[in-house]
């Protein structure tokens, strides 16, 4: 066969066109592979870093198993990590550059409430979605915000069932941390308290650098409750636990506590000053489920730390899987499409702690919470875990179907 | 009555911590004027190096004083390197120990994280009453009597106490009979730097150690030195047992934070009447 010019060029070129093809087709399937980026704002140093360095690790491991598992809608996710240090003024400056420069489809992060708010107002401003991995004193209400943490009614009111209503200690005391969460937490513990038939005999509030708790005790000796609530927080308050197991001792008398353990206290304490304290989490190593103990397995090979994981490290998985889960369901990643899936209310997933569901009305999240007690071997005893606790508190207050346009953070009557 | 002893074992407590925490500074502020804004963070090191001693497996009693003897020596380095040049330069003073007690806090922080060191009470409690009190706290209202008497003792009857009473009262008269001046304030900054770690070791078992510790008991040892005013010792004693009166019965009677602002409203009355503290009209040597 003889080709002329002509000829050879339309013959060639569809060669060319041909051979090319896979390329092309690689080329402009870029499109679709583009990763999907996921913003982390967590305190890795500063004086807070203790409720972040396990949660940075577990939302990481998180973003690796989806991309392990073939990604979200066909692209991978790209983890951006930015340290905020245990201060507010970098978190405002990070969630900007994210949501900015980095043009991130979601945040993830903010341990403090006071964190959380200076985030938020930046985050509705650029439509953002912010998903705030940590128990909190409930009440926010903005579309743009997802809280996949307790917030006290959901956590207290089984606390409340189990030690006033099941043991029969209706004389409490309550001892709590003198700020925002600590005065929302105590009034809840009173309400409940009070609706199961006990009586509050007092409510003292600490400031967090508060070491001397001698005096507090004396009063509490006076006083003989049946049992002291703690909704102490933070270093300088660990000091409670120790001087109470040195002064009355909780053989002689029952401490119940919903802030305790999740700044890894009882990693810290003595056996003995640990061992019976009653607590309602949502999650603890210890609890004998086969999620439980995947995610511990999980965590321990990820990251080669074979040490306690906790709550604050468990919520770095659930908020990157309720997110992921929210993507699959609106079919796209971008912050208006996965609000929009959110507030259908069936965004759902099953994780360490047991089912998660963001309620729709308030981007809060339904889960179990559990009663665990405290041990000898520094660890916790599972008592009993009441199922599908809602947030009541803040359903009370916050209903973002009618009013989409919400960014209020309502305090909750009690 | 067992009230009453409830209410003793509370200002009693009270008094050995406002003891523990400002006999440190009643020597390197009360009688050097170095105003150690790190003072805090020798504290903390102190409960650090007690936690760690205890966590080796080293005696709680004897942690207590190896941890006041390192601290001792680290208070050495930092006026070596530090104080030395700073010698009446209240400002410069201020902000290099200011510095250096940011430098402590992240240096601590970054090697041993955030969370809060434990060692438990030892000795378990006793019943007075209807209240238990713990064992531990006895002992250290003991251990803050025994300090105090200790430093008593080493002013006043030894030659090395004799030396550095006349170098504080006078340097130049004092450097004229022979004194290495130098060396009489080297050792000095670090005796005052051994009772504060010893007292943060000391505090160790009911507050446990965390980078952070020094600020909370920072300021409550500043107002203790000024109020007690020009005679360290002396001084000291008194503001101690005047606050912890308040502190321990007002915050008995209502509660702790109620106690602490007393105890604030008191050092500001008290300043406002006695300028220069409640010493401040005494002569030395009396």
């Amino acid at each position: 066969m003889k080709l002329n010019r002509r000829q050879f060029f339309k013959a060639g070129s569809g060669a060319l066109a041909f051979a090319s093809m896979p390329y092309l087709l690689k080329s402009a399937g870029i499109a679709s592979e583009k990763p999907i980026k996921v913003g982390s704002i967590l305190d890795k140093t500063g004086i807070l870093n203790i409720y972040s360095l396990k949660q940075i690790q577990a939302s990481a491991m998180a973003v690796d198993e989806i991309n392990a598992a073939g990604g979200l809608l066909g692209r991978p996710l790209e983890l951006v990590f930015y340290d905020s240090q245990s201060d507010g003024q970098y978190n405002s400056q990070y969630v900007t550059e994210a949501l900015l420069k980095d043009k991130v489809d979601v945040v993830h992060g903010g341990i403090t409430s006071s964190s959380r708010e200076v985030m938020r107002p930046i985050v509705s401003r650029f439509k953002g979605l912010l998903f705030y991995n940590s128990l909190y004193e409930g009440g926010v209400c903005d579309r743009r915000h997802v809280s996949t943490g307790m917030v006290p009614a959901q956590q207290l009111e089984p606390l409340m069932d189990y030690v006033v209503k099941e043991l029969g200690q209706k004389r409490v005391y309550i001892l709590a941390a003198d700020y925002n969460y600590g005065h929302i937490t105590a009034k809840w513990m009173q309400k409940f308290a009070r609706e199961r038939g006990g009586e509050d005999l007092a409510v003292e509030f600490f400031p967090l650098d508060v070491t001397n708790f001698q005096p507090a005790i004396s009063r509490i000796q006076a006083a003989k409750p049946d049992v002291v609530l703690s909704a102490l927080v933070g270093g300088a308050h660990i000091a409670f636990y120790r001087q109470f197991e040195s002064s009355i001792g909780k053989a002689n008398m029952m401490l119940a506590s919903g802030s305790y353990g999740v700044g890894l206290e009882h990693t810290q304490l003595s056996p003995e000053e640990g061992n019976g304290i009653i607590l309602a989490t949502s999650y603890v190593d210890d609890l004998q489920t086969a999620e439980a103990k995947d995610f511990v397995s999980r965590f321990h090979n990820y990251t080669g730390d074979t040490g306690y994981v906790g709550e604050y490290g468990e919520y770095g998985e659930r908020g990157i899987k309720l997110w992921a889960e929210a993507v699959r369901q609106a079919g796209d990643s971008s912050p208006d499409a996965v609000i929009a899936a959110l507030s259908k209310g069936t965004v759902s997933v099953v994780g360490a702690g047991g089912r998660y569901t963001v309620d729709g009305k308030t981007n809060h999240t339904v889960m179990d919470i559990h009663i665990v007690k405290g041990n000898m071997n520094r660890r916790f005893d599972m008592i009993r875990s009441f199922e599908q606790r809602q947030p009541s508190d803040t359903q009370a207050v916050c209903d973002l179907h009618a009013n989409p346009d919400d960014t209020t953070q309502y305090e909750p009557e009690v | 009555m067992d009230q009453v002893a409830n209410y003793l074992f509370q200002i009693g407590f009270s008094f050995s911590i406002f003891i523990l925490i400002s006999l440190g500074l009643a020597v390197i502020f009360g009688m050097m004027k170095v105003i150690n804004l790190a003072q805090g963070e020798f504290l903390m090191l102190g409960a650090y190096f007690c936690t760690l001693c205890a966590q080796a497996g080293i005696p709680l009693w004897l942690s207590f004083i190896l941890a006041g003897l390192a601290v001792g020596v680290f208070g050495i380095i930092v006026e070596r390197l530090l104080i030395q040049w700073l010698y009446g330069r209240i400002i410069d003073t201020l902000l290099a120990t200011w510095g250096l007690s940011l430098l402590l806090v992240g240096g601590v922080t970054t090697i041993f994280g955030p969370q809060t060191a434990s060692v438990s009470a030892p000795l378990g409690m006793v019943p007075i009453g209807d209240f238990g009190v713990p064992v531990y706290g006895l002992v250290m209202i003991a251990i803050a009597f025994t300090v105090l008497a200790a430093v008593y003792a080493f002013w006043r009857y030894t030659r090395f106490g004799l030396i550095v009473r006349g170098t504080m009262q006078n340097p130049n008269i004092s450097a004229a009979l022979g004194v290495n001046r130098s060396l009489v304030y080297m050792l000095t900054f670090g005796f005052g730097s051994m009772l504060t770690g010893f007292a943060g070791a000391v505090l160790v078992p009911i507050v446990g150690a965390y980078p952070t510790l020094g600020i909370g008991y920072i300021a409550k040892a500043f107002i203790t030195v000024i109020s007690g005013g020009h005679l360290p010792l002396i001084g000291t004693i008194t503001a101690s047992s005047l606050f912890s009166t308040i502190d321990g019965v007002v915050g008995t009677v209502s509660t702790s934070v109620i106690g602490e602002m007393s105890v604030l409203f008191v050092a500001i009355l008290l300043l406002r009447m006695l300028p220069l503290g409640i010493t401040g009209r005494m002569t030395r040597g009396t």
